[in-house]
């Protein structure tokens, strides 16, 4: 199991690196140049200057090389500078977003904490409604409640979230005036009351990603279920007597749980990349709207690290979901 | 003279295609979704033809209406007829899902049968496909329409560039599961008797894969087509909403909603009609792709 997983972090150096460089190149294409907003009175050779200034004017291998330095040497290194207060990136040139001439790593850790907060809720609300709806639907198969958690489910893959976000805008906050359609990160709970305000504001953009999220994992859960209730250690366990909730809750929930916890974790990456659109809808400024607005703003270096930053989480669970299914079955050998 | 005991087969031969209908039919949900999706494709494609007021003509004196006989959807902030745009978005959108799917499903059974068939590709061409999938894909969407916009307008006129490349975009990041899964089916079908029973009568490589293993990891490229199509639409519509779409003036399922959501407060039934479309189309198409899985499926057949 070490070995593996060992070979594994190993392996994924390249592919990560393989990536970063697919991306370098394709940002290399791009048509927008960082000195279009300066006004036509600068002289040209200040101009460069400025060029020069922002890491630009020379070959694409050593900026590639650069940029790599800076996101994995650098930027650790102010990471420790900041909690220890040593000083070993005094001096290095960080990686500088175009946008606001500041570094692209302290806008992400400012972003961070709002896409974690509504994207990790909707998360734990959507596995706590999830898994009971597809441990009861495969326990009823094809009862009623099985009917509409399927149906629901369906819905919940089909309707995208942009229209469900502003369904829920519609009705919630245009026509009911419940909850404020506009989450404001500004606000800071320091009171009962501030506590409400948060709960409130949170319900939708939670509302809307859970939904999906639950489609997905109760399906899953259901399958999983399934295929376990006709094994044959259930019809031994019931025949030794067990009461059927601790044959349906133990025996066959804990080896239902085995392929739903790898989901679970593979689905962790790809929901900051499905949260774009609801952070979108909901004027959340968290991660996704960060990278919305800087593709729109031609900000390279801030695009480029963002979407390293999703490829490393996606890298990072796809080998924790491996790992964990080869912790959970013991069937399960990969030596 | 013996004579054989029943010499006429009471019953003609049922062909496969044959059964595989008979279990489609009892699937109800998946029957109306078929339905369903015809019905929506069939008015988009065909509506226009009854429906003779032009999506983009200006009416300014009419707009803002709420439904009537001469405008069933209304009419939105410049007087254009909503139903009209309607069908134009749904034409689109439909257009785009189909096209960027048969892409992907083209890509992905290419590279699926490859792997599969050929010991020597498997691994870098799996490697390929664990590498697509570690990218960042809407992201990197965003990227692409960033990029290639401009040259691609340049070439091929607003409308038809952003179409290909569309089109392209969702169709180059959408391949692997299809991949996978025709990998997987590939390399069970290659080891079986027929497959030995061709290659010794000296089947070349070309005939065996197009003779007698395609046809028979056709069920699963199948299911992914459905699903293919009603993850393009998604995709589109996101990209559409994000305002990374097709220019403005150009009608889309998504461009309607993301233009519908400034007249949130006065007009919300302008998010609700493309919203709905959207919904419904894919929501028949899975419905459509779970049944098609089941009636592919000999082993579940007949129960």
């Amino acid at each position: 199991m070490l070995t593996f997983t060992i070979r594994r972090l190993i392996l994924s150096v390249p592919t990560l690196l393989f990536i970063s460089l697919v991306i370098f190149l394709l940002l290399e294409l791009a048509p927008g140049d960082p000195m279009a907003q300066v006004p036509l009175t600068v002289p040209p050779e200040v101009k460069e200057k400025m060029r020069e200034a922002l890491g630009l004017g020379q070959p694409a291998p050593i900026r590639f090389w650069k940029w790599l330095v800076q996101f994995f040497w650098i930027e650790p290194q102010v990471l420790v500078d900041h909690y220890f207060g040593t000083t070993f990136s005094q001096g290095d040139l960080r990686v500088i977003s175009w946008q606001t001439r500041s570094p692209v790593m302290d806008i992400v850790i400012q972003r961070m904490p709002q896409t974690l907060w509504v994207v990790g809720t909707a998360y734990v609300v959507a596995i706590i409604i999830a898994l009971p709806i597809g441990i009861y639907s495969a326990y009823r198969q094809y009862s009623w409640f099985d009917q509409l958690g399927t149906f629901v489910s369906m819905v919940g893959f089909s309707v995208p979230p942009f229209f469900s976000g502003v369904l829920v805008i519609v009705i919630f906050s245009v026509q009911l005036g419940w909850f404020p359609s506009i989450y404001d990160t500004t606000h800071v709970v320091d009171s009962w009351d501030g506590f409400v305000y948060q709960l409130k504001q949170m319900i939708m953009p939670v509302m809307v990603l859970a939904l999906q999220i639950t489609a997905q994992l109760s399906r899953f859960m259901r399958a999983s279920m399934l295929d376990n209730l006709n094994q044959d250690y259930v019809r031994t366990a019931r025949a030794k007597g067990l009461s059927e909730y601790v044959v349906v809750m133990v025996h066959v929930l804990r080896n239902s749980m085995i392929p739903v916890v790898t989901v679970i974790a593979l689905g962790i990456p790809s929901i900051f990349g499905g949260a774009i659109i609801t952070e979108q809808v909901f004027k959340v400024n968290g991660i996704g709207q960060l990278l919305i607005g800087a593709i729109q703003a031609n900000d390279l270096p801030m695009v480029q690290t963002l979407t390293f930053i999703f490829a490393i989480l996606i890298v990072l669970f796809n080998l924790i979901a491996d790992v964990l299914y080869g912790i959970l079955d013991p069937r399960i050998r990969y030596d | 003279m013996t004579e054989l005991s029943n010499p006429i087969p009471s019953k003609p031969p049922r062909s496969q295609w044959l059964d595989v209908w008979d279990q489609f039919k009892s699937h109800r949900g998946a029957l109306m979704g078929g339905i369903l999706f015809l019905l929506i494709v069939a008015s988009v494609y065909l509506g226009p033809l009854f429906w003779d007021i032009e999506a983009t003509h200006i009416d300014i004196r009419a707009r803002n209406q709420g439904p009537s006989w001469a405008h069933p959807f209304g009419t939105d902030q410049l007087g254009r007829d909503m139903m009209a745009r309607m069908m134009a978005g749904g034409s689109t959108s439909v257009s785009v899902g189909l096209t960027a799917m048969a892409l992907a499903l083209f890509l992905g059974s290419f590279i699926g049968v490859l792997a599969g068939f050929f010991k020597r590709l498997d691994g870098p061409l799996m490697r390929l496909t664990d590498l697509f999938l570690a990218l960042p894909l809407l992201p990197l969407l965003l990227v692409m329409m960033l990029l290639f916009r401009e040259p691609l307008n340049a070439a091929f006129g607003p409308e038809q560039g952003i179409f290909i490349l569309i089109v392209c975009a969702i169709g180059v990041t959408s391949w692997m599961p299809t991949a996978r899964i025709v990998r997987g089916d590939v390399l069970a079908i290659k080891e079986r008797e027929f497959v030995l029973a061709a290659r010794s009568i000296g089947t070349s490589n070309n005939g065996l894969i197009t003779r007698h293993i395609l046809p028979n990891v056709l069920s699963p490229i199948m299911v992914s087509a459905t699903l293919g199509i009603a993850t393009a639409i998604i995709t589109e519509s996101s990209l559409s909403f994000l305002g990374l779409g097709f220019p403005p003036d150009f009608p889309t399922w998504g461009r309607l909603l993301f233009d519908a959501t400034d007249y949130l407060q006065q007009h919300p039934e302008r998010v609700f009609w493309p919203g709905m479309a959207i919904s419904l189309t894919v929501l028949s198409v899975n419905y459509l792709g779970d049944g098609l899985r089941d009636a592919l499926d000999p082993r579940i057949r007949g129960r």
